[in-house]
């Protein structure tokens, strides 16, 4: 047995590490971290009110930037989505005619840089708007047809770029007959300016909460450890390493992280799945592709390892200032 | 296994606990402390487990200059020496089984052989019978012999006790110190702080005594008288 090998060695020998029956020391080793973690938990299940606070604490703290940066991701989804069906709108003049629109049409379709056209007769786009716009009545005072007769080109995918976008844009305005160019780009701008600005947002305020729940956690295990001083004093008293007395605290950090993500998971579905219906509908309302995209498996899991991993921190600083204090000198004054 | 070296314990309120104290003893000898209470006897104990360093002198232990061991070897070191502690020091969050297991535990033993040394330990003691008992249902003598299994259950080549019959009747007492005397007689060093001179004389042990942090009596160790230091 390597603990009798050990026991016979004596102290100064002892002190050198034994290399024979590795396996055995292995095995044991395993078991006996499987059964703090099982403790660990036991412990924080034995107190239900005070580590249920402390997950759902921890769950609001996680799913508040995590629901923001799903919402970051959903919004970046729309401008990558409208820029590459970003088109080119050519407004023609008023006086051109049917023959003419045709001509332009084929003229910018058969372009190199233009992948798609669509055209609107004026009387189209006027039934059109009629019918969406429900100003019918207002329509039928107005004389003549106001609006113009529309291209629409859809830029190939080399030049769906602003530059190239922009270049395109320039040319299509040289042709005949052409009135105005129109590209909707400006709005696309302003949104992903937008979402960088929030982006930065988001990131500053999960950082800020991950350090409040490295904090947060860290207080908790301080807790801990004053409360079980009798016992580490007597582990250390008995041999037991720092490394063995500061691991039930690593584990009890990790299971409040893991909790706590968790927690946060749920209240991410539920609360995705309470907005998604009148995002729906906002979305449609504004003929957006927009899509509130949940969490999925894959970045449940990674929120998991890292609030696994922020519960650990946390365990880690208050081990580390609390823990290794506790001396067995002490030991009569306790 | 034992060696002091002109060992001066100062503690930080400015108290002087040892004053000079220079006595050796070999594997396989029993001792006792003896000395009137404050006298430094748990103070001397402290100082070979490193709960206290001392201020000056050197302390060996199984060879080992202690001074020279470095925090990190600290529990290397008391995995070899089994303590009595004068107030037990027993948890009472879990059994009597789990409070003598706990050296085991620390060494990761395989749970088999933690369950045969742990009731081994206990019918030495006589509590094999109340090993699933929390301690705190325990008399305070039942007390002290589970901290006494605690402390020989990983059979340590060095077992340090103090006052481990304070809280015991004298027949029960000298249960336990024929046990000591098994123990030595297996090769295993045993020093005994006691107050009670009469146990102490009765087994006819050599007996180091301390009066306000110096050595009186007992100081010369087996090697010295016979090199005739
Ligand atoms: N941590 C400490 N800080 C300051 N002084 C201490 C400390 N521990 C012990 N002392 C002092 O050192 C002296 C020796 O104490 P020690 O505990 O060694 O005595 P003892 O011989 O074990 O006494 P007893 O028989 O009462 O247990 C005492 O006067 C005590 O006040
Ligand atoms: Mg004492």
């Amino acid at each position: 047995m390597a603990t009798e090998s050990q026991r016979d060695a004596g102290p100064r020998r002892g002190a050198a590490r034994q290399k024979t029956a590795w396996r055995v020391l292995l095995d044991s080793y395993v078991a006996h971290h499987r059964k703090t973690a099982r403790q660990s938990f036991q412990r924080l299940i034995a107190q239900p009110l005070t580590s249920g606070m402390t997950w759902l604490v921890m769950g609001i703290a996680l799913a508040l930037p995590m629901g923001l940066l799903l919402l970051l991701s959903s919004l970046q989804g729309v401008s990558a989505g409208w820029e590459s069906t970003a088109r080119v709108t050519l407004y023609l003049e008023q006086s051109a005619d049917q023959a003419q629109l045709q001509a332009l049409a084929a003229k910018v379709g058969s372009r190199p840089d233009v992948s798609d056209v669509a055209v609107i007769p004026r009387d189209e786009a006027l039934a059109e708007f009629r019918a969406s716009s429900g100003l019918s009545d207002a329509l039928d005072y107005l004389e003549s047809n106001p609006l113009p007769h529309t291209v629409m080109a859809t830029p190939a995918e080399p030049v769906r770029t602003p530059e190239g976008v922009e270049a395109l844009v320039g040319e299509l305005r040289q042709l005949e007959a052409v009135a105005q160019v129109q590209v909707d780009l400006g709005w696309l701008q302003r949104l992903s300016t937008m979402t960088e600005l929030l982006g930065r947002v988001v990131w500053t305020l999960a950082l800020l909460l991950a350090v409040a729940l490295v904090l947060v956690i860290g207080n908790t295990i301080r807790l801990a450890i004053e409360s079980r001083r009798d016992e580490i004093l007597v582990s250390k008293l008995v041999g037991g390493t720092n490394a063995f007395v500061r691991r039930p605290f690593l584990y009890t950090g990790v299971w409040y992280g893991l909790g706590g993500g968790l927690c946060a998971w749920i209240l991410l579905v539920v609360s995705f799945w309470w907005l998604s219906g009148p995002v729906g509908r906002l979305a449609s309302l504004y003929r957006s592709d927009f899509v509130l995209a949940g969490l999925s498996f894959a970045d449940g899991l990674l929120m998991l390892v890292f609030s696994a991993l922020l519960g650990w921190l946390g365990a880690w600083v208050a081990v580390k200032r609390h823990l290794d204090a506790i001396e067995p000198s002490q030991i009569d004054s306790a | 296994m034992i060696e002091f070296d002109r060992v001066s314990k100062r503690y930080d309120g400015g108290y002087t606990a040892l004053k000079g104290v220079s006595f050796a003893m070999d594997r396989g000898e029993m001792a006792f402390l003896t000395g009137h209470s404050g006298a430094g006897k748990s103070t001397l104990l402290k100082l070979m487990t490193v709960m206290e360093r001392p201020s000056a002198g050197n302390v060996l232990v199984g060879g080992q200059a202690l001074n020279r061991l470095r925090p990190r070897q600290v529990p290397f070191l008391r995995r070899h020496i089994g303590v009595v502690f004068q107030n037990h020091q027993l948890l009472f969050d879990r059994t009597v089984f789990d409070n003598v297991a706990m050296p085991l535990e620390v060494i990761g033993a395989p749970p088999g052989e933690i369950g045969r040394r742990v009731r081994a330990a206990l019918d030495k003691v006589g509590l094999l019978n109340k090993e699933r008992m929390n301690p705190i249902a325990l008399s305070g003598g039942e007390q002290q012999r589970v901290g006494i299994a605690r402390a020989v259950v990983n059979k340590p080549p060095l077992l340090l006790a103090d006052e481990p019959t304070g809280n015991l009747d004298p027949e029960l007492s000298a249960d336990i110190m024929q046990l000591f005397e098994q123990f030595s007689q297996v090769g295993v060093t045993v020093l005994v702080a006691s107050h009670d001179a009469e146990l102490v004389r009765a087994m006819g042990n050599r007996v180091l005594t301390l009066r306000e942090g110096e050595l009186v009596s007992g100081g010369a160790s087996p090697r010295e008288q016979l090199h005739g230091h």
